[in-house]
């Protein structure tokens, strides 16, 4: 049985202007012991389909769903005090800037105990020094004195290992982490990556690793999903997509790695990912993308197979060439 | 820590002196003569009139009687009425604990009902409830201070005669007084119904006083902690699975309360100056209506030295203010 599982998952803001879609129609299923990575640019609902997961969406937000189930409970229809017993304990979630996701009030000793308390019967003392050993276990030097510091005494790279020292608190089955590595330095970075896939291999725990770092995903995932303004674009395993994407997209975003440049210039994708005013009436990558057809800006594209990476492309692409081009 | 107190004591130095200094010239600044309104209608002799003027050290020069002034606030002498003929000091701290009584009831009425007040209408922003706490925290901070007063005499002592109209307590009982806080001397008389007396004698005039901090507080909250719901780390809380009220009620509340502290303070100074108002529409024998007295009596040692010893509470209040405001916020407490 997966771990979490949804199909058709949509998120729809209300906003002065009507509704605005944030997620649309996305499907995923995280296996224990898995590494999914979600890649895709700012503001092409990544962040936006795992928070709805959690149900940290803002009131604003309308969440709809084919199916959610997380180890094979239905999500959906559970109350929100079912819900917070999961939240929090089996599922967990890191996020973006360390330094702002702590509460600056209260010392990253009580910020862990605090989750200790709420999801298991440990005594006082017991969840002080699990607290003290999580904190060694993320690799912070002397956990008994930063035990009762705050957080604006840590560096951010300290405050993300305590964040994911909280968030493992429970040994959860599900971790999500949301950029956990883009706020911190290249060198912090690579520690905090190789801390994630050292907890997740201990535990076979799953987990969901946003990013729009390329980088980060050959070295971690063992299955991407490509996201593009909200909609799903490609799914492959992790050597699948690299060694041939696709959608033109995941090909654009891969060309843009500066390891794989080859001119004076680096490449980039022109344009921004449309937002509610811009949408284009036929793919939504259309006016982006480089093999564009006729037919790309009138008709919206349907997936392709499970062999073509589910691409949602009218004529995906095999070995850097478009498929279907009569059509 | 201590260094923090230290210094905020260091800057309060300046201050005092500052306000000896303006305690001193306003009184002197007003048109009338304080030997001749206390004299009265009989009106007096010229040698009398000199023969007074000199008792009081009228007749110095300016900087003179200044030094003076200064010199006895060092020796903890701040003169006595010249109305009253007693020390302005043993005035004062006899009417002080009315209304130190009357500020704690507004005070703590502003906070009880604004706090939550302001905390409601940032969780339902932009609907009823909000629109509901903003209209009424702006009436409220407009309603001039005597006309509210009068409309809530009106109504709940006149038409409907449930809460006296003016004093502290009913005629009916008498007891000597221990604390100066009439709430706990009635306890402690052990007499009947005095309790009950006290407390419906205060009603009023804690909703007249409390109402302009009341809305302050109710509009600094909702800001604040609008600003905080957004935060990072409010997310957070949500994503351990904290019951919604430990998440607004403590990583939020926590973090907004900051800002609302330093607010509350400074609506201790706005609390004295709308106690003169209050008191004087309640009869309410505190400080305020003593300084209203003095002022028409042109009393200069009582006005300068009343005046003088509400600008220390008030520091003193900020100063502690400011302690407390350390201790909630940790960023505070452990610069340098």
């Amino acid at each position: 049985m997966s771990l979490l599982e949804f199909t058709n998952l949509s998120v729809e803001f209300e906003t002065l202007n009507g509704g605005f879609r944030a997620v649309d129609n996305v499907s995923l299923t995280v296996d224990p012991g898995e590494v999914v990575a979600i890649v895709g640019e700012s503001g092409s609902g990544k962040s936006v389909s795992m928070l709805a997961v959690m149900g940290l969406l803002p009131w604003t937000a309308k969440v709809t769903a084919d199916r959610l189930t997380f180890q094979g409970r239905d999500m959906l229809s559970m109350r929100p005090k079912e819900k917070r017993k999961i939240i929090g304990k089996d599922i967990s979630m890191i996020f973006q800037e360390p330094t702002t996701s702590l509460n600056p009030c209260f010392t990253v000793g009580y910020q862990i105990i605090e989750t200790l308390k709420k999801h298991t019967d440990l005594s006082r003392a017991e969840r002080k020094n699990r607290a003290i050993e999580l904190l060694r276990l993320v690799g912070i030097p002397a956990p008994e004195r930063r035990v009762t510091a705050f957080p604006h005494q840590l560096s951010g790279g300290m405050n993300q290992r305590v964040m994911i020292a909280m968030a493992i608190a429970c040994d959860p089955k599900l971790l999500i982490a949301d950029e956990p590595t883009t706020a911190l330095d290249v060198t912090i970075q690579a520690q905090i990556l190789e801390l994630l896939i050292k907890i997740k291999e201990e535990n076979d725990m799953g987990l969901v690793l946003i990013t729009h770092d390329m980088g980060v995903v050959a070295e971690t995932a063992d299955r991407v999903i490509v996201q593009y303004a909200g909609q799903q674009v490609e799914q492959q395993d992790v050597k699948g997509l690299f060694r041939d994407p696709h959608h033109p997209y995941t090909a654009a975003l891969l060309a843009a790695l500066p390891e794989r440049a080859t001119g004076d210039q680096l490449p980039s994708i022109p344009g921004v990912v449309p937002g509610q005013f811009d949408r284009p009436a036929g793919c939504l990558f259309s006016p982006r993308c480089s093999f564009v057809f006729d037919r790309c800006h009138k008709e919206q594209p349907t997936q392709a197979g499970k062999e073509l990476g589910c691409a949602l492309c009218h004529t995906p692409l095999v070995a850097g060439k478009p498929q279907n081009e009569a059509a | 820590m201590l260094r923090l107190i230290l210094n905020k004591i260091g800057l309060l130095i300046p201050t005092f002196i500052g306000v000896t200094i303006i305690s001193f010239l306003f009184i002197r600044l007003l048109p009338g003569d304080p030997v001749l309104l206390l004299a009265g209608e009989r009106g007096i002799t010229g040698d009398r009139y000199a023969d007074l003027m000199h008792q009081f050290g009228f007749d110095q020069p300016l900087w003179r009687q200044y030094l003076d002034y200064l010199v006895g606030i060092l020796h903890g002498d701040l003169g006595t009425s010249i109305s009253t003929r007693r020390p302005v000091i043993s005035e004062f701290f006899t009417l002080f604990p009315a209304t130190m009584e009357l500020s704690l009831c507004a005070i703590f009425f502003a906070v009880v009902v604004g706090l939550p007040a302001g905390v409601i209408a940032a969780l339902y922003r932009g609907k009823t409830p909000d629109h509901a706490v903003m209209t009424t925290a702006l009436v409220g901070y407009s309603m001039p201070i005597f006309w509210w007063g009068l409309l809530l005499i009106i109504l709940f002592s006149g038409i409907l005669g449930w809460t006296p109209v003016s004093g502290r307590i009913s005629l009916l009982y008498y007891f000597p007084s221990v604390t100066g806080f009439m709430l706990i001397d009635s306890l402690l008389s052990g007499q009947a119904g005095a309790f009950e007396s006290a407390v419906s004698h205060l009603i009023l005039p804690t909703i007249v006083l409390g109402t302009i901090p009341l809305a302050v507080i109710a509009r600094q909250t909702r800001s604040a902690m609008l600003e905080v719901l957004d935060e990072d780390y409010v997310r957070t809380a949500r994503a351990k699975g904290l019951a919604p009220f430990r998440v607004i009620g403590l990583h939020a509340l926590r973090n907004a309360l900051i800002p609302v502290i330093t607010t509350i303070g400074l609506q201790i100074g706005v609390l004295f100056a709308g106690a003169i108002l209050t008191e004087t529409i309640f009869s309410w024998p505190g400080i305020g209506k003593w300084m209203i007295d003095s002022i028409f009596r042109r009393d200069y040692p009582a006005v300068q030295g009343g005046l003088l010893l509400i600008a220390i509470i008030v520091m003193l209040v900020n100063l502690l203010v400011d302690v407390t405001y350390g201790l909630i916020n940790p960023k505070i407490r452990h610069t340098r």
